[in-house]
This record gives C-alpha cells, structure tokens and sequence, in this order.
C-alpha cells in the first residue's frame, strides 16, 4: 500500500506516583501507513491517551522508539518537536481546549501564530477556509462560550486543520457529544480522511470504531486486537438514519 | 515577523484580560506614584529652606555672645554681656572679608499710636542693617549715621506693624508711634518679605537706631548681637575665622578658653537645616520605599498567578507548536508592556499628586529626576521579573504536563 507515515517499536512509558511506578504502556510496536483512518480502544486506564500524547509529542515515552516519516523523535530538541507539532500534527482534544473569549476564528489562527513562514494575509486566509470546511463560517465571531459543544468541536478541528497537517490525532472528540453530532463529527473526520490525511482516534466507543478502517485495541498497557475493518461506515449515511426530533 | 506575531500575541492576551491587566499596573501605578510625591515633598522643604536662608542674605554673619565659661558659675548666652559696641568697632576695624557691619540690640514692647496697639520687636541697628539683610524700603528712607549718633527718635516699621496700628489706611511715613512710651517718629516701612520657613513674621519690626534703642528703651552698654557679612558668600568661612580671631584677642582669652561668644556664617545654618530636611527626606524614602516594595509584592502575586492560572494555556500553545521561547518572549513581552505603561501612568499620577499638593495644600514640591528613574525603574523590573519567572517555568514543561495542570 503506501508509505509508513508512523512506526513504533516496543513503546513504553511509566509514570512515577508517589512511590508507586505506573506502567501505562507495556511495550507496544505497530506501523501506520499515509492515509490510514485509525482508531484506537480501550477501556479507561488501558494507556489509550497516554499512547496517543506520545503520538502526538506532547509526552515522551519512557523507552521505545517513534518514527515519524523515518526520523526518530528521541533525536530532536524540544524546539524541533514543537515544530513537528505545528507543521505535521493537528490534535483535537476531548475537552476542545479553546482560548476563552477569543473568536473562533482567531483560536483557528493560533498555530499559523507560531509559523513564521506564514504572513497575516495568509493565515487568516486559511483560517477562515478552515472554518468553511467545518461548516462556521457564519459563526467566526462567536466566542466559545457563545457556541454548542460540537460547535466547539469543529472549531478545534479547523485548528488542527490550519496547518496542512499530515495527520490529526484526536482524543475521545466527540466524547462531550450527543451521537448526532458525534455523527456529525465523524463524517468531518471521513471527509477529512478522503482528502488523504492520516486520522488517529482514540475512543472507547464501538460504535465510532466502525467509521475507520482499522481499530488497535488496548488493555492495561499492551495491544489485545489489531484489526482492519472489512466494511467501514459511512458517518454521513449513519447520521441521515438517526431520527430527526433527536437533535 | 515572529517579533510580531509574539507582539499580537500579547496584545491580544493582555487586552482579553482588562482588569487582570489593571489590578497588575495599579501596584506599579501606586508604587511609582508615591514614591515620586514622597520625595517631591522632601526634596520641596529642602530647597524652600534654603531659598529662605538665602533670601535672609546669604553671606550674612552672626556673632552672638556665648556662656562666659571662665567664672564659676555659667550662664546661658542669652544673658550674658560679653559683647560690646568696643567688639563691634575693633571688628569694624580690622576685619578684612566683611563688606557690612551692624550692632543689634532688640526688645519686646508695646507700639502704641492713638488707640491702636500692637506688641513688637525693636531692633536698634546702624544703616548699614538693610544691606545685611537685603532688605529694601517700600517708602521714606533710613536713618543715618548722624541720627545714630545723636541717639533720634526715629523709626522704619515693617508691614505687619503698618497694619496694625494703622489701620485705616493712612500714610505712616512722618506720623508719630510710641514704642514703650518712647515717641518715634516714622521715617519709612520695610519692604514686606512675608513669613520665613520657620513660621516666623519677618515684617512684625520696628527698626530705629541702636544708639537710641540701646539708651532710651532697654538702657543697655552691651549688645545683644553685630551681624555682618561678608564680601561674598565664599569668603564667608574665612571671614567666621577672622573675626573668631578678633574677637579672642579683643577679650583676652588664653588659648585653653573656649570662646564666649559665637560666630556664625549662613553657610553653617543651611547646612544644620539641610541636613534637618535630609532626615525628612530619608523619612519619605523609607516610606516611599515600603509602598514600592508593596506595589512590587502586589505585581509579584498577580504576574505569579496570572501565569499559573494560564499554564493550561500554555500547554495548548505548545501542543499546537509554539516553542518554549515562543512562551517565554509572549509572557515578557505582556510583563514588559504591562509595568512600561503602568510605570508611566504612575509617573503621570506622581507628578499630578505633586501639583495638586503645591497648588491645594501649599507645600512645597521639588520633583527629582531620580526619583522618577528609581521607581520606575524598580516597578519594571519586579513587573518583568515576576512574569518572566514563572512563564519561564511553565515554559520549560513538558506541554501534556501543562495541559493538565488544573
């Protein structure tokens, strides 16, 4: 198929409580071609989150090794990393981790900020194209406390997006949301994924897992099932079935 | 461009957070204020000090008579008699650096004319008084040296006095006043020079002739004091030494007496009276500073929580790709903005509360340069320190460990 995007090798990352040391991944290893829509279960404390941090390089893991397009993450600074985030990464989380009273737009503008190749005309160019793809256009101006959660959402999404990521990671994004608008996320996501960016979604719903193509299941640190998904869903023909009066 | 980008940042973050903003530069703003009032004041009182002393004639001297030491018992200077016209004529003589030289002989009394009375001081001088004291005549003329020596009956009388015994109005020049029932008839009346620092009324006087003053009122062979001055306000020093040295030869002292009387150069009293208001300055600085090191805890507590409150933020823009420099420069350049402007409004603040408390209370007000520099000086560098620090702190965490802070 096509190119490995991301590769990990006997990953592990422990965490120090008090005097207690907490495995949270056991040494896991699987590769991610470009393109791939990925979700990852597991029920709560199985290291999901913890895997997906690592992924993202928010969090550095305790031994192990991460590629990403060949290059090993243990190797670059800080600085670079932070780069990495910005240019190839484009994260969502579970509680959307807006700016408060700053508009949706400019929180869709935050990482262009921190891309100097990117001159104002243009970043606000892209947000607002952004912001169109997840269909706000008509409330760039609103606050986040003037927007639903999935509204919120899709504005963390068009964050992500900003950059030109090569691949989104997602944690638990539609975990705040009702299943319309979970829905309604998801088929954002497989929009996404046909346009050829790689999605990574951590979820502990089995019902958002058949929307992928492959779903890596996690248990107490270690991977129980890596399988791909014969017959994927399709979020927008799922949403049409819902009835109505439910939103 | 990334300059700006991190300026906009700040800008946005500071405007976002108005009265996070306002409760950070009201210390700064208080701090800097005081302490350029405070010493605004004190520098005021010193300079007015000196600027009375100057005006009462800065290269004036005085000799007064001092404890005689040499019996027995010792009397304070106020009633001794060791000063005599035979001093201030063997002064007069010899010394070199004085250009004007008087005897002074004063008293309490009465100044009656008519029904109108009022209590004074008479002070019996020669002519040579106004020019010591720098004092002009706002009509008539003074005495002269004839009239001093034929012992007239004639007086020059201050403001104050005018007022108050002549009450209507009327010319006082050629009229007749009694002083301690002593007839004198007017000559002139003092320029009127207002109170000095020390609260005392410099126009409540009668001056007449100390030939006059010395037989007819206080009946008198001794002076109470020669003031003199001397050629220029540098030649004082020495002229204090020479007419010290005159003096100890004129009263035949061994060189293991103390003197007996005392001699003393303006220069002498400014420096006793600054060094006065220096006290009071360093009172107002100490104040000044404990309000700075206030306004400088309360900046510290706001940047330090302002920033713990915004680790979360911080996490999020490093987990969308701002680097630990990024953070850092955004919060010192908020820190920088916030104790610049508010270090400028406290400038502004600090030197309005001065012209209100020259113009509303009538104090007297200096401002020094120095004062402004210090202070703000210290507000900024507490209001950078205190944002760099701790931003430089979540700055070098991991950005997960930032994002879950709570």
């Amino acid at each position: 198929m096509s190119k490995e995007i991301i590769k990990i090798e006997d990953l592990t990352r422990e965490f120090i409580m008090g005097a207690e040391t907490v495995r949270a991944l056991r040494g896991i290893s699987f590769t991610i071609n470009e393109g791939e829509f990925v979700t990852i279960m597991g029920s709560s404390g199985s290291g999901k989150s913890t895997l997906l941090n690592i992924l993202g390089c928010l969090d550095q893991p305790t031994s192990g090794i991460y590629e990403i397009d060949g290059v090993k993450m243990k190797d670059l600074s800080k600085n670079q990393l932070a780069t990495i985030r910005n240019e190839k990464i484009g994260f969502i989380f579970q509680s959307y981790n807006l700016l408060a009273r700053t508009s949706a737009l400019e929180n869709v503008e935050l990482p262009l900020f921190y891309n100097s190749k990117v001159s104002s005309e243009e970043r606000r160019e892209r947000a607002i194209k952004a912001i169109e793809m997840v269909g706000l256009k008509d409330r760039m101006d609103h606050t986040p406390s003037q927007l639903s959660g999935g509204q919120q959402q899709r504005v963390a999404i068009a964050r992500s997006l900003v950059n030109n990521p090569v691949m989104i990671l997602a944690d638990e994004a539609t975990g705040n949301l009702d299943t319309r608008t979970a829905y309604e996320i998801m088929s954002i996501f497989q929009e996404l994924n046909k346009q050829g960016i790689t999605i990574i979604f951590v979820t502990h719903e089995p019902d958002i897992a058949t929307f992928s193509n492959r779903t890596i299941v996690l248990k107490d640190g270690n991977i129980i099932q890596d399988k791909l998904n014969q017959k994927v869903q399709s979020a927008s023909a799922e949403l049409a079935k819902l009835p109505k009066e439910e939103h | 461009m990334r300059l700006i980008n991190l300026l906009k940042i700040a800008f946005k973050a500071i405007v976002l957070n108005k009265t996070r903003t306002l409760l950070t530069m009201l210390g700064i703003i208080i701090g800097v204020a005081s302490v350029i009032a405070m010493l605004a004041i004190g520098e005021g009182s010193k300079e007015s000090i000196r600027e009375t002393i100057s005006s009462m004639g800065s290269n004036m001297i005085t000799i007064r008579p001092g404890a005689d030491n040499r019996g027995p018992a010792r009397g304070s200077g106020g009633d001794v008699q060791t000063l005599t016209l035979k001093d201030y004529e063997k002064i007069k003589q010899e010394a070199t650096l004085l250009s004007y030289i008087t005897p002074v002989v004063n008293g309490g009394g009465q100044v009656i004319n008519g029904s109108n009375n009022w209590p004074s001081t008479i002070y019996g001088v020669n002519p040579e008084y106004l020019n010591i004291k720098v004092v002009d005549l706002q009509s008539g003329s003074m005495f002269t040296d004839a009239e001093v020596k034929s012992a007239s009956k004639v007086a020059l009388i201050g403001q104050t006095v005018v007022d108050n015994v002549f009450p209507d109005g009327q010319d006082p020049v050629g009229q007749m006043i009694r002083f301690d029932n002593i007839p004198f008839k007017v000559i002139g009346v003092l320029e009127e020079k207002g109170e000095n620092t020390f609260g005392q009324d410099q126009d409540d006087v009668v001056i007449a002739p100390y030939t006059t003053v010395q037989k007819r009122i206080l009946a008198i062979d001794y002076l109470n004091q020669i003031m003199a001055s001397a050629i220029s306000e540098d030649d004082a020093p020495d002229a204090v030494t020479q007419v010290t040295e005159i003096l100890r030869s004129q009263h035949k002292l061994m060189d293991s007496d103390d003197d007996d009387f005392h001699v003393r150069s303006m220069e002498e009293l400014i420096s006793t009276f600054s060094s006065t208001s220096e006290m009071l300055t360093i009172l107002l600085v100490a104040v000044a500073s404990i309000s700075l090191l206030i306004g400088g805890i309360g900046i510290m507590n706001i940047m330090y929580v302002s920033v713990k409150e915004r680790t979360k933020e911080i996490g999020l823009r490093m987990a969308v790709g701002g680097k630990g420099s990024d953070i850092l420069m955004q919060f010192l350049i908020e820190a920088i903005l916030i104790s610049i402007t508010g270090g400028i409004l406290g400038v502004i603040l600090g030197l309005g509360a001065t012209v209100f408390i020259e113009k509303f209370l009538n104090w007297p007000t200096s401002v020094a340069l120095y004062s402004i520099v210090i202070s703000f000086a210290v507000c900024a560098i507490t209001g950078i320190f205190f944002g760099w620090y701790p931003a430089r702190k979540a700055s070098s965490l991991d950005p997960i460990t930032a994002l879950r802070y709570e």
